[in-house]
C-alpha cells in the first residue's frame, strides 16, 4: 500500500487551512448580509457549509483520522436534504409574493 | 508551499467572491460551482478521493442543479434583482470584514498540531476505508440520515402541492 505523504500535507501548515476556511465563511456571511434574494442568501449558507466541510477534511487527512471525513459526508447529506426543503418554501413564497425579495416577509419580525 | 494549494484556493475564494457580488442569479450559481470544483480539487490534493467525487456529484451535481432549476423556473435575472441601499452594503461588508478580523486575530497564534510522520495513514480517505468505519461506527447515524431524507422529501412535496383555492402564478 502507498504511505507516502502528500506533497500539500508535507509543505503547507495546517494553519494555512485554518484561515483559508475562514475566509470563505465570512465571505459567506458578508453574501448572507449583503443580498436580499432569497435564493442567493441561501447559497452563500451552502458556502458557509463548504468552508467548515473544507476544515474538517483537513483537520481529518492531517491527523490520518478518517471520522472528521465520514463527518463531512453527513453534512453533504443534511444539506441535501435542506436544499430540497428550503427551495420548496422559496418557490412557495414566489408563489404567493411573485418575489423571492426577502425583505417582503419582514413582517415576520413582528 | 504547494502551488496547487495556492491556486485552489485563490480560484475558491475569488469565485465565492463572484457569487457575492454578480448581479444575475444565474452567474452567481455558476461561479458557486466552480467554488465547488475548486474545493473538490483541495479534496483530492488532501487525498480525500471519496469525499472530491462526492462533493462533485451532490453539491455541483445534484445541488446546483436544482438551484439552476429554481431560477431558471422563477425566471429571475439581472433587472428583477432586488438591492440593498448603499450604506447598507457598506455597513455588511464591515460586519462581514469585522468578523474575519476577528476570527483570524484569534486563530493568528494557533498552532494546530500537523502531521505525525509515523502515525500518518495516506488511504483513509479511500472509499473502502471509509465505508468500514461508515457502516460499523457510524451504522445508526447512517440509518437516520434515511429517514431524515423521507422526511426532507415528503416536506418538498408538501410545501410544492398546490393548496385549493389558492393564487397561482
Amino acid at each position: 500500500m502507498d504511505q507516502t505523504i502528500p506533497e500539500v500535507i508535507r509543505t503547507v501548515p495546517l494553519q494555512y487551512y485554518v484561515f483559508f476556511a475562514t475566509a470563505l465563511f465570512a465571505i459567506g456571511v458578508t453574501g448572507v448580509l449583503i443580498r436580499r434574494n432569497a435564493i442567493i442568501i441561501f447559497m452563500c449558507v451552502e458556502l458557509m457549509l463548504n468552508a467548515v466541510n473544507i476544515l474538517l477534511t483537513a483537520f481529518s487527512a492531517y491527523r490520518a483520522d478518517a471520522n472528521g471525513q465520514v463527518f463531512v459526508f453527513f453534512i453533504m447529506a443534511v444539506a441535501a436534504a435542506e436544499v430540497s426543503v428550503g427551495l420548496g418554501i422559496i418557490v412557495m413564497i414566489y408563489r404567493n409574493f411573485q418575489t423571492t425579495d426577502v425583505n417582503l416577509l419582514s413582517r415576520l419580525k413582528f | 508551499m504547494s502551488p496547487l494549494f495556492l491556486f485552489l484556493s485563490f480560484l475558491a475564494l475569488l469565485s465565492a467572491l463572484g457569487v457575492v457580488i454578480a448581479k444575475n442569479p444565474v452567474h452567481s450559481v455558476l461561479f458557486l460551482i466552480l467554488t465547488f470544483f475548486a474545493l473538490s480539487g483541495h479534496y483530492l490534493i488532501l487525498n480525500a478521493q471519496f469525499l472530491a467525487a462526492v462533493n462533485i456529484i451532490v453539491y455541483a451535481g445534484a445541488i446546483m442543479v436544482l438551484f439552476l432549476f429554481v431560477i431558471m423556473f422563477l425566471n429571475l435575472n439581472a433587472d428583477t434583482e432586488p438591492k440593498k441601499p448603499i450604506l447598507a452594503q457598506i455597513a455588511a461588508v464591515i460586519a462581514g470584514g469585522s468578523l474575519l478580523l476577528v476570527l483570524v486575530a484569534a486563530l493568528r497564534n494557533v498552532e494546530p498540531v500537523g502531521y505525525n510522520a509515523a502515525t500518518f495513514d495516506s488511504q483513509i480517505g479511500m472509499v473502502d476505508r471509509l465505508g468500514l468505519v461508515l457502516y460499523d461506527q457510524y451504522l445508526l447515524p447512517f440509518e437516520l440520515a434515511s429517514i431524515l431524507f423521507l422526511a426532507a422529501m415528503v416536506g418538498a412535496v408538501m410545501l410544492g402541492k398546490r393548496e385549493t383555492g389558492e393564487r397561482n402564478f
